[in-house]
């Protein structure tokens, strides 16, 4: 496999990429050039597979998506300058949502650092505040010790990205290849066993509690703590919210789940947070578009805050009760404590709080106006996630496709349900499908798409048509920048300011489809969407792409605006929820 | 707001300061002062940093700098059981005239004359910030041409050295290598 002389001096090309097969790497996303060059050799005779992508971004956002689909550690792989620079977003993408994934750049030879050289960018300097670590390689002899850290670094504790740059001249130079055996990284030491005094204190808490509503974060997917969840939450018989980041980590068809939370919540989720008396945050991070204006955000509860972050423990919301740990073993922590507790008569008794949100989540169902002609984009997503199932997993972009995919898809598997959601970066949802299916590659890949969102990353369906990828995309044109546009009838008197995208006229999607290898349709009255999507359920051997021509002035509902309190949800345009009166 | 003292030891490898600097502008902590040196062990380096916060964003600011991979221990030096100096080198106008005010001025701060001109002395003085200020008080109406002043460095008080046990670096076995 590795070219190898004599005195088992390799080049430092040949030692990263041996580094990255004992790292377990299979699939790679990148782009060569000049300063990454030296490491494409050996690549092409490495069993990795690399995808060659057709913009660096994508290469990032692919390894989002196949870490977020399957759990691995995501690669990606960019030369020096703006190479790595296109890295910069999904790297803060990754960073923000704690995808583990790592990044490998080149870097201009260790001389020319800091001459201005010709694709010479401090990518490390860059990176610093959107990475979990990063590192510089100017000695060939470093290789395979940063490589296996930055693995470890982005898998355990609170994953992330980490990224290596490695000097031209390191991976031209000869060095000896040895995989560590042991790391050494006295600063880095993640706890993941929660503390039994606090198990015990939040126990304490869950019991004497009537409201209690369990705040499901991305933590609890990351941690792969699905089963432990339902568990506790059938034993408890508390409600759940899932946040964005965490659609997929309790069934949506299970009864206790009361919808996502937050600007764009359900009126059950959001009023189960807002009057709960007590939050059992579990690797979620109160984050603004969740806890609406702060102050008045769920003003009667005491807080659990579990989470492996300690910085995230109380950083905007005051805590009562820390639990520093991985999210599945509090889970496990916690069902055990209320086990024994309960073996001692000791329960809580939620039924007035649970009978109430089962009346809220009666009363203000997820619903939509169907207009009366055209196309509702609310109904597309619930045909999609019907004819779909669960079993496929849903890549989204951002904006109004984005909430519309997260409510009316139903989820029912963790690591089915993918988007950018703390970064919130348009035209992540194609390479992310792609790298989900790479990934995934026995299960349907869905990407719902945006058309601004589109028009931003689609080049990467050539990827996915040339590389046998095939992806299937819903295209929810309503020919503007929709979320964008829904703010400027709500809040800028319908002034439409640049959002008017003319998607309908110019490109011709399915034209633009048929160009890159793939398969295009188009759909634009309710008659049609289910044979059109299963039309495109049926094509696997090319990437598929669904021009669904929908209404404009649809708009995403639930609402709570920007910096208002989560007390003034309104449930469509005006119409506030009546639960004042209820006393609990 | 009150001030805070850290003492920060981290890995000695470059780009430490830049990160640490970077994480206290990007997230809006306010640094009064910075001083980084060698310690005792050449693979760590101290780094006492006074900030200017709440008590709250106290907690963010060490759980933050926890989070840096190549910060190793974080302590903070509370003012009692603490001693804490700065240096500062002043450039004070001092003629044949005024030069014994000068210097009486400068021995009742215990400082100490490091260079002589004709015109001016150049004077060290190590304390804490109060002092210092005090000294710069007295010493402004001779004139002062120049000063320069480091940032803080401090210690704790008794025999205990918050190094020891940072030593010991923690091995944790690699990713194991890929099957097949």
């Amino acid at each position: 496999m590795s070219e190898q002389d004599a005195a088992g001096q390799v080049t430092g090309a040949q030692s990263l990429i041996n580094a990255l097969e004992a790292a377990g790497v299979e699939d790679i996303f990148g782009i060569p050039g000049g300063a990454i060059l030296p490491a494409y050799d050996p690549l092409y005779d490495s069993k990795i597979r690399h995808i060659l992508v057709r913009h660096e971004q994508a290469a990032g956002h692919a390894a989002q998506g196949y870490a977020a689909a399957s759990g691995k550690v995501g690669v990606c792989m960019a030369t020096s300058g703006p190479g790595a620079t296109n890295l910069v977003t999904p790297l803060a993408d990754a960073h923000m949502d704690s995808v583990p994934m790592v990044a490998i750049t080149g870097q201009v030879g260790a001389s020319m650092i800091g001459t201005d050289a010709f694709q010479e960018a401090d990518i490390r300097g860059i990176t610093m505040p959107i990475t979990k670590h990063n590192f510089l390689v100017t000695d060939p002899a470093d290789i395979p010790r940063r490589v296996a850290e930055a693995f470890h670094i982005a898998s355990t504790g609170r994953p992330g990205p980490v990224l290596v740059d490695v000097a031209k001249s390191a991976l031209q130079s000869m060095t000896t290849f040895s995989w560590p055996t042991e790391l050494h990284l006295p600063g880095y030491r993640p706890v993941t066993r929660p503390h039994s005094k606090q198990i015990r204190e939040a126990a304490k808490l869950i019991l004497e509690s009537r409201k209690p509503v369990l705040y499901v974060g991305g933590g609890v997917i990351r941690s792969r703590a699905s089963r432990e969840l339902l568990a506790l939450a059938e034993f408890t018989g508390m409600p759940v919210v899932t946040t964005l980041m965490a659609r997929g980590a309790f069934p949506d068809s299970h009864p206790q789940h009361l919808g996502m939370p937050g600007m764009h919540g359900t009126v059950a989720a959001v009023a189960g947070m807002q009057k709960s008396d007590l939050i059992i945050s579990l690797g979620a991070r109160f984050d603004d578009r969740v806890t609406g204006l702060l102050e008045s955000f769920a003003p009667g509860a005491r807080v659990i805050h579990a989470d492996i972050d300690p910085a995230e423990i109380g950083k905007n919301r005051a805590v009562d009760v820390p639990i520093v740990g991985d999210c599945r073993e509090v889970l496990a922590d916690l069902l055990t404590v209320l086990k024994t507790e309960a073996d001692q008569g000791h329960q809580g008794d939620y039924e007035g709080w649970v009978e109430f949100l089962v009346g809220v989540k009666a009363k203000y169902p997820l619903g939509y106006e169907a207009a009366a002609d055209g196309l509702a984009p609310q109904y597309v997503l619930e045909r999609l996630g019907a004819i779909a199932g669960p079993e496929s997993i849903y890549c989204a972009g951002v904006g109004q496709h984005q909430m519309w995919a997260t409510h009316f898809v139903k989820y029912e598997r963790p690591n089915t349900w993918i988007n950018s959601g703390g970064l919130g970066t348009m035209g992540f949802s194609v390479p992310a499908a792609m790298g989900a299916k790479v990934a995934m590659p026995d299960h349907t890949v869905w990407s719902i798409d945006g058309d601004g969102c589109f028009q931003m990353t689609n080049q990467e369906l050539v990827t996915c048509a040339i590389n046998n990828i095939p992806i299937k995309v819903a295209i929810i044109n309503n020919e503007s920048l929709g979320m964008v546009r829904q703010w400027q009838t709500l809040f800028y008197n319908s002034r439409y300011s640049n959002t008017d995208l003319h998607s309908k006229r110019i490109p011709d999607f399915v034209k633009l489809a048929d160009a890159m290898g793939c398969v295009g349709l188009a759909c634009e009255s309710p008659a049609e969407v289910d044979a059109t999507i299963e039309k495109a359920m049926e094509i696997n051997d090319a990437p598929v792409v669904i021009d669904f021509r929908v209404n404009r002035d649809a708009m995403v509902w639930p609402m709570v605006a920007a910096g208002t309190s989560n007390d003034d949800i309104q449930y469509a345009r005006d119409l506030a929820p009546d639960f004042d009166d209820v006393e609990l | 707001m009150t001030t805070h003292t850290l003492s920060v030891l981290v890995e000695n490898k470059p780009g430490v300061l830049a990160r640490i600097a970077g994480l206290f502008s990007r997230r809006g902590f306010n640094i009064d002062s910075l001083a980084v040196g060698p310690t005792e062990h050449e693979d760590i380096s101290r780094m006492t940093i006074v900030v200017n916060v709440e008590s709250n964003s106290l907690e963010q600011v060490t759980k933050q700098l926890n989070k840096l991979v190549e910060v190793i221990k974080i302590v903070e030096l509370d003012q009692s059981s603490s001693i804490s100096k700065e240096l500062l080198l002043v450039k004070v106008r001092a003629d044949v005239e005024n030069r014994g005010q000068v210097l009486d001025a400068a021995q009742i701060f215990k400082a100490k004359v490091v260079d002589v001109a004709v015109d001016a002395l150049t004077i060290q003085v190590t304390g804490n910030s109060d002092k210092l200020a005090d000294f710069l008080k007295v010493m402004e109406p001779f004139g002062i041409r120049e000063l320069v002043q480091s940032g803080v460095v401090a210690i704790g008080r008794g025999s205990r050295s918050i190094t020891e046990r940072s030593l010991r670096p923690v091995a944790v076995p690699a990713p194991p290598p890929a099957a097949g």
